[in-house]
């Protein structure tokens, strides 16, 4: 009477076995960096990698126009904004926040192109 | 002008941080437990620490120092300090932590597995600890001169002995609360005077930015001094390109970065750290801009943090806690970043030259390490602390910056590339230093190339490094596939 029982039950731990099984050689792919491990990685690093690039331009742009425009510029330096030179405002203020919206977004976008990747290995 | 409060509180925090620092180090006593008690540090915590080890003489007391002197300009310093986190965060942060090296040299054993090359790596992160210690030292001595009399030196080799002595007896090591602590005091210490003075400059009736008497003139509030010459404008990015990449290569940032659990953690505690770094940042500006009307003829700018409490709510008994609180803050940034460096300096020195790392050797190397800045500082006196803060970015950015990018990102860098790229465009802006620092940095364009040296430096730096690299294609380690699958591989796989 036990047999059949013990039957239905090695069914479900086989699937569980087989599915591991496939984790496993997903993770031992990239582990012994065999070509689609070695594939699956240069992936994730080039997608990291346009990210910080993409991000590190936008703050290029984003200050390192600003000594060019005020030379270009020199009438900026009287624009007033609250009774605050515009200058002191653009330098003196604005790039801490944006710089740490900047992090913001990075850490976000990472932390999900990481999840994906993990997603991907675990299936 | 002495302060009679500013002395014990000098005092008072180089007492409280020595006491912290021992104290914690009973509970830790071996590298495990330093890492076990690491590994329970929120990222806010540790950003906490990491501000506070950071926030250095030339943050506190420098930049207010330098717009009092030079104006807008010179607000592409702080910029350039905060965003060197950014890079760190966008290129460095995760990945090196992942790779389990607690220094520069470690990280260019583990990725290139060359023993001369880390003697090289050595060499550099000494000498960048070095050229940071040196102003430190400096603002001590201003800061002990300007707040109680005594003659320079007693300042300098008050705090030089203090240092010295807390990381050679090893109190002051990877304790993330002493860190934190001094963090928090620096930002009060700079803010809630600035409170004060700004309801003491209404009281006033605003008075205007500009004086008449001011020697500079309306240019002073100006992009370029009112001098729109290509050389000014060279000179900013150049500054701008020190400070965004060199931050990543300084010795005792970096070491910090081990103490979280992982690279997750690693980026998280690196966004906190650009945060307070940044909040840090909006109150030296006030102080320079305030320093203006008040105490225009300032004969030593970098103590215009330190004299302005007295000068503008005047020297009765709020102007004087005033004070002694922003002295204490400033004392708190010499030892912080003082006993950081060092430690970083003592700890290579340690392992790859005095000795092999025993606890006897790290003693001896703390007491040199700490010996020749010290000297250094007794030497030259007439620096401003910022620039030569600067200067250190300068060459961290033209070493360390392209040898952790490409080691990160890139697959084909070799030993010979790392060593070349490092002794060209290292060597160049560690010789534009030594120029600028003996004060043979020459006019005209050839003193702009010398005195902010990173846009020249860099570029040949990454140049050298990649075609030489390039052309040692055969030297590759063969373990470069493994190395860049554990500095990139998603902490949650857990390879």
């Amino acid at each position: 009477m036990m047999t059949p029982a013990k039957g239905r039950r090695t069914r479900i731990v086989l699937g569980e076995v087989a599915r591991a099984r496939r984790v496993n050689r997903t993770r031992r792919e990239l582990a012994e960096q065999t070509e689609i491990g070695d594939a699956l990685i240069k992936g994730l690093v080039r997608a990291q990698l346009a990210l910080a690039l993409r991000l590190a331009l936008l703050v290029g742009l984003g200050l390192g126009t600003l000594p060019l425009l005020f030379t270009v510029a020199p009438a900026l330096g009287g624009v007033k904004v609250v009774g605050v030179s515009l200058p002191w405002v653009l330098l003196g203020v604005l790039p801490y926040p944006f710089l740490v919206a900047v992090g913001w977004i990075y850490v976000r976008m990472s932390e999900r192109n990481e999840r994906e990747f993990t997603d991907l290995v675990e299936k | 002008m002495s302060n009679p409060w500013a002395l014990p509180a000098i005092v008072l925090v180089t007492l409280v941080t020595l006491v912290i620092g021992v104290y914690g180090l009973r509970f830790a006593r071996t590298t495990s437990d330093f890492l076990v008690a690491s590994r329970s540090v929120s990222p806010t915590w540790n950003a906490a620490a990491i501000g506070g080890e950071y926030l250095s003489a030339a943050s506190f007391l420098g930049v207010a120092g330098l717009v009092l002197s030079y104006g807008l300009d010179v607000l592409w310093y702080p910029i350039g300090f905060a965003a060197g986190y950014l890079a760190l965060l966008l290129f460095v942060a995760g990945p090196l932590r992942r790779s389990g090296a607690f220094t520069l040299p470690d990280f260019c054993e583990l990725r290139l597995g060359s023993r001369r090359l880390r003697r090289l790596v050595t060499a550099f992160v000494v000498f960048i600890g070095w050229l940071y210690l040196l102003p430190q030292l400096q603002g001590a001595g201003l800061t002990l001169r300007t707040v109680t009399g005594a003659p320079y030196w007693v300042g300098v080799l008050l705090v030089s002995a203090v240092v010295t002595g807390g990381v050679a007896l090893g109190g002051m090591r990877s304790i993330t609360f002493v860190q934190a602590f001094q963090y928090w005091l620096k930002l009060t210490a700079l803010a809630l005077p600035v409170a004060f003075l700004l309801l003491h400059w209404r009281a006033d009736g605003a008075p205007a930015l500009v004086e008449p008497k001011s020697p500079v003139g309306a240019d002073w509030l100006l992009p370029g001094g009112g001098d729109h010459s290509g050389q000014g404008l060279f000179g900013t990015y150049s500054l701008l390109i020190a400070t965004f990449l060199g931050t990543m290569g300084l010795p005792h940032v970096l070491v910090r970065f081990y103490t979280n659990p992982d690279g997750r953690a690693a980026r998280r505690t690196t966004l906190g750290v650009l945060a307070l770094v940044g909040v840090f940042y909006l109150f030296p500006t006030i102080y320079g801009l305030l320093g203006r009307i008040y105490t225009p003829g300032l004969a030593k700018p970098d103590s215009v943090v330190l004299v302005l409490p007295g000068a503008v709510v005047g020297n009765s008994g709020l102007g004087q806690f005033l004070g002694a609180l922003v002295a204490a803050g400033a004392f708190a940034a010499f030892l912080s970043t003082s006993s950081g460096l060092l430690t970083s300096v003592a700890g290579v020195l340690s392992t790859d030259v005095l000795g092999r790392g025993s606890v006897r050797d790290f003693r001896l190397s703390a007491l040199v390490g700490g010996l020749i800045p010290c000297g250094l500082a007794l030497a030259v006196a007439d620096l401003d602390v910022s620039r030569v803060v600067g200067l250190a970015f300068a060459v961290a950015a033209a070493t360390f910056c392209p040898l952790l990018l490409l080691g990160i990102w890139w697959r084909g860098l070799t030993d010979i590339g790392a060593a070349a790229g490092m002794l060209s465009g290292g060597g160049a802006a560690a010789g534009a230093v030594i120029l600028t620092v003996l004060g043979y940095a020459g006019h005209g364009w050839w003193a702009v190339l010398i005195t902010q040296p990173a846009a020249w430096t860099v570029p040949l730096a990454f140049f050298v490094m990649i075609t030489v690299s390039l052309a040692t294609r055969r030297r590759i380690p063969t373990t470069v596939g493994r190395t860049l699958l554990r500095l990139h591989a998603p902490d949650a796989l857990r390879l």
